[in-house]
């Protein structure tokens, strides 16, 4: 049994590894299965869409993208990153959407001489002590978006704010950048259960603790939940609601529905930027795929053309990894977020906005600019970076 | 009887065959990455085959035994922490400081993981079929909940290592070694284990089994044996946990969700319970269909979801069984 | 108090969630003998088809008349193919073989629906909340949701104590073998039962979508907790699984709300706030392994 399996192995790992031999080639590990698997799908159509648009190239280069799925899962994820390295000798690795999996996965590809463009993740540790100069975030750091809502809600005169964050690292770093900026009283700290799907009983007592704000970090299926029984529980009408991105992109507010409307979230980028650049590439995501584009997808294509703009300095030779690493660092693309450089820890440096929930005239949901809150906005963590 | 003998023997042989060779082969072929694959399948194996010391021949079924994967794994993670932050573990009532010495953090792994076996072992023991298996998954989910919520050690985040452990005249950083070092670990616990279920030990535990009063009845004391069992398994799942954690160099609470530990039980009834190599065989399969499958599609569950009705519905004994004969019939 | 009185409704209506769910598991596993893990993925496949359907009508009843019928068929087509099968068997063969059904059904879900979670709204006409006592608001729908479990509870009281056909199930269920000499169809009546829970599951599936995110594993999240309150109440026993839900349900919400409030007079407030939310994602096992330790059968252990 085990012969036959080992025969069949080998006899598919040649088949697929003949194909191909000239075109420069490009990992992405990323979450497709699971709940969480729309925001890879999005990251990779996002990534996908460019290569199109350049006919197969990336800074006309020809490369071919290999993409796998992790599952969420980190060694999933390695195991991945090492098969892409070693069999396919792929060079630049791309697409994580999960803090953890980075975590897991990051620190070895870079130790390995490759590159690794991150279109989602940014925990903290990679961008301060554990900063490597062959790691580069084209997304943000993430308390970025947590910030600049922090700061937006003490603009606005709010002094009483209740926060919610799931009982995990990201949560409390998420609460944490968020009172980096806001200079008001707190109202309530509460962390609730991994993956917790019901919020009723918590609603109860952040109603009973009358809050005039309240900010939320719940990721994924937790903020459907949420902002749904928000609503429900009437709370909308008197308490304004904000929260970061990740719980107002399209493709939740598509499952959010009326609930979310008017809510206040903090974003890098958002489908109405009123950029040449933005507006061409969420048209054509839209003929592409059939749905507007969210953060996701911007991300994977700033990634993909970030690291068209690489290849294109170094003539397509990833081996001259240092000049590779220099073009990089130039962040010289069109990006579609009308302004983007890196810091010195390879985090960008990019204005932060935060935008409104509304419903458009067809009647889907989407997000309205309505404030630049940072100018060139940096992290918290670049200065314990040894870069 | 003595054809069956034969043909497990050359299959167990073939395995292992192909096991020793492995690595010379993916380094010949430049499929260098087959050797984490494969490690990564002997030390599920490793898991798996404690699993089915429990559950195919105690026929306790745990559905938490992950859990000691993990707090094995955690261990000597939180050791080697320690050790690069140059931060004592403990600094009352004595110093203790973390290590990357594997012949200090292994064994202390394996016996954390013990201890708990031990001490859970003997409260969820006082139950029985599916009161057993829920009971063992609600130890499971609270130290998952436990670790997901231990910020110190990165959380639900998990725990990146710096190195592998430090291993006396072996390098530990090269992965045809530390292939070669799991392979002889999984074959010593197999032969350890064989000996152990044909065993007075492991006649009593299987009479427990299939009638646990009359082995009372007899006078033995059926839950010092099950207890026995049940530690000396938890304490190789830690092992393997430490194994892990020295492959992937990372650790996260995931790997004691208990759909890890229902894996592991897949893996064990894929393969065959009862037959300790079996497990392996489940294993392998496991990963490599998941590893295969996911490169060809992203919907691979679609596939894998059929495959194990089928092996339910039309192989008994697992692929093992299948592979032995239909008669077959443990030993 | 007025804050109290309200977190136990919350408590009361996730404990008439998780019995819904309970029942019909609890029903399997004590007529037949099986263990089916893929009893969640009945939860959201009536939660998807509800949703699917609502948002094409946009009527919530008719979702729910489409969908629990759908669901019922799914179940007793998994009957009638697999899970037949399998009644002699071991129970470690059907928790491979269900576990192999989550994996196909989520990914079929997948395939059809994509995976973006679907949406379902409050019908508008259980929408707001009303005023209970003075100065204590709920939800309107979560009121609802309540009333509907104490309907089915009443429901499968009087079906297994009042009926013929619950005389035979429950008949059935102590000696099959007699039952069938008796000339009743004992395949049949199996098959129905099977409905029965898988449409019980579809109908706590459908209940919770306006609540919850419709998506990909929804049924996961709740069927280990489903587990945790059949283990409590006792195995097979319909009764055990109601005493179970509303304990598990009490337990779980007033621990998330009061652990950190109760912690944080022993020790400073932001260990507390951490502290208190681990234990009380732990609250549940904890209750499980204590009832267990005291009474290794549940709390009633069904006749057999």
């Amino acid at each position: 049994m085990q012969k036959i399996v080992f025969s069949l192995l080998i006899l598919l790992f040649s088949l697929s590894s003949a194909q191909a031999a000239d075109s420069i080639k490009i990992g992405m590990i990323t979450t497709l299965s699971t709940k969480a698997g729309y925001l890879g799908e999005d990251i990779r159509d996002g990534f996908k869409l460019a290569i199109e648009q350049g006919k197969g190239t990336l800074g006309s280069f020809p490369v071919e993208l290999l993409v796998e799925d992790d599952g969420r899962k980190p060694e999933k994820g390695r195991q991945i990153a090492e098969r892409f390295m070693k069999r396919d000798k792929a060079q630049i690795l791309t697409g994580i959407v999960f803090s953890n999996v980075a975590m897991a996965v990051v620190p070895k590809i870079v130790r390995s001489g490759a590159f690794y463009i991150s279109p989602n993740a940014g925990p903290s540790k990679l961008a301060g002590k554990g900063c490597d100069k062959n790691y580069f975030n084209v997304a943000w750091q993430n308390d970025n978006l947590h910030e600049a809502v922090g700061k937006y809600v003490t603009e606005q005169g709010f002094k009483n704010v209740y926060l919610l964050a799931p009982n995990y690292p990201a949560g409390k770093d998420a609460l944490a950048g968020f009172k980096r900026f806001y200079k008001g009283g707190i109202a309530g700290e509460v962390y609730t259960t991994l993956g917790q799907s019901d919020y009723a009983a918590e609603l109860a007592s952040l109603r009973a603790a009358k809050p005039d704000a309240v900010y939320f970090f719940l990721p994924g299926g937790m903020g459907i939940n949420f902002i749904k029984q928000y609503a429900q529980a009437g709370l909308n009408k008197s308490t304004p609601l904000f929260g970061p991105a990740f719980s107002f992109d399209e493709r939740i507010l598509k499952a959010v529905g009326d609930a979310a409307v008017g809510v206040v979230n903090g974003s890098q980028w958002s489908a109405d930027l009123d950029t040449p650049e933005n507006k061409a590439f969420v048209a054509a995501f839209r003929t592409a795929y059939g749905r507007t584009p969210t953060l996701y997808a911007s991300q994977g294509y700033d990634a993909a053309l970030l690291i068209g703009s690489a290849l294109k300095s170094v003539n397509g030779d990833v081996n001259k990894a240092d000049e590779f690493r220099a073009a990089l660092e130039k962040a010289d693309f069109p990006t579609v977020r009308g302004n983007f450089s890196f810091g010195k820890n390879h985090h960008p440096v990019q204005d932060i906005y935060v935008r409104e929930v509304v419903k458009d005239g067809q009647g889907n949901y989407t997000n309205h600019l309505l404030k630049k809150v940072f100018t060139n906005h940096s992290d918290a963590y670049g200065g314990e970076c040894g870069m | 009887m003595g054809t069956m003998c034969n043909r497990k023997n050359i299959f167990n042989g073939l395995g292992l065959l192909c096991f020793l060779l492995l690595p010379p082969f993916a380094i010949q072929s430049e499929q260098e990455y087959l050797l984490s694959l494969f490690t990564r399948i002997l030390i599920y194996g490793l898991a798996a085959a404690s699993l089915d010391l429990i559950l195919g021949f105690g026929g306790m079924v745990s559905l938490g035994h992950a859990v000691f994967m993990g707090i094995g794994g955690y261990s000597v993670g939180i050791l080697a922490f320690h050790s690069y932050e140059s931060l004592p573990l403990l600094s009352w009532p004595f110093v203790l400081n973390g290590t990357e010495n594997a012949l200090l953090a292994w064994p202390f792994a394996v016996l954390v993981a013990a201890l708990f076996g031990i001490v859970t072992g003997a409260i969820c023991l006082r139950t029985k079929g599916m009161h057993f298996i829920m009971i063992t998954l609600a130890f499971a989910q609270m130290a998952y909940y436990f670790f997901v919520s231990l910020t110190k050690y990165g959380g639900s985040d998990g725990l990146s290592l710096y190195n592998r452990s430090v291993f006396p005249a072996l390098n530990l950083g090269s992965d045809i070694s530390f292939y070669y070092l799991c392979l002889t670990i999984l074959l010593v616990f197999l032969i350890i284990a064989n000996r152990l279920v044909r065993s007075h030990f492991g006649r009593v535990l299987s009479a427990c089994r299939e009638n646990e009063q009359r082995v009372q009845v007899l006078g033995f004391a059926s839950y010092r044996y099950k207890l026995a069992c049940y530690t000396f398994s938890a304490a190789t799942a830690g092992l393997a946990g430490v194994l892990l954690v020295n492959q992937a160099e990372f650790i996260s609470p995931g790997l004691m969700h208990w759909t890890k530990s229902g894996e592991l039980m897949v893996m064990v009834l894929l393969g065959g319970m009862g037959t300790l190599s079996g497990p392996v065989l489940g294993a392998a399969t496991l990963l490599l269909m998941e590893d295969f499958l996911a490169m060809y599609t992203e919907h691979w569950m679609i596939i894998l979801g059929p495959f194990l009705i089928f092996v339910v519905l039309f192989a008994k004994r697992g692929l093992y069984g299948l592979l032995m004969g239909t008669g077959g019939n443990h030993d | 108090m007025l804050l109290f009185i309200e977190q136990l409704l919350n408590g009361l209506q996730l404990g008439v969630m998780l019995f819904l769910m309970s029942a019909g598991l609890t029903l399997v596993f004590g007529i037949m003998q099986v263990i089916n893990l893929a009893h969640g993925s009945f939860y959201m496949i009536g939660a998807y088809v509800a949703a699917t359907v609502a948002i094409r009508s946009g009527s919530f009843l008719l979702g729910m008349a489409v969908a629990l019928p759908v669901a019922a068929a799914v179940g007793m087509l998994m009957e009638l193919t697999i899970l037949r099968r399998l009644y002699k068997r071991d129970h470690l063969d059907q928790v491979l073989a269900t576990f192999g059904l989550i994996f196909f059904f989520n990914e079929l879900t997948r395939i059809i629906w994509g995976r973006q979670p679907l949406f379902m709204d409050v019908p508008s006409w259980l929408g707001g909340a009303v005023e209970l006592l003075p100065g204590v608001h709920y939800p309107v729908y979560r009121l609802a949701i309540i009333l509907v479990g104490i309907f089915v509870a009443l429901f499968l009281y009087l079906l297994f104590s009042r009926t013929r056909l619950g005389m035979q199930i429950r008949a059935g269920a102590s000696n099959r073998e007699m039952v069938a000499a008796l000339g009743v169809n004992i395949r049949l009546l199996y098959t129905l039962v099977f409905g029965l829970g898988t449409m019980l599951a579809a109908l706590a599936g459908i209940m919770a979508g306006p609540i919850l995110a419709v998506e990909v594993g929804m049924g996961e999240s709740i069927l280990i907790l489903t587990f945790v309150v059949i283990v409590i109440g006792g195995i097979g026993s319909v009764r055990g699984a109601l005493v179970g839900a509303l304990l598990v349900g009490m337990v779980d919400t007033l621990g998330r709300v009061y652990l950190p409030d109760i912690l944080s007079l022993l020790v400073s407030s932001a260990t507390a706030d951490t502290l208190g939310a681990s234990l009380a994602s732990m609250s549940v096992y904890i209750l499980m392994a204590i009832v267990l330790t005291c009474k290794p059968a549940g709390l009633f252990p069904a006749q057999s």
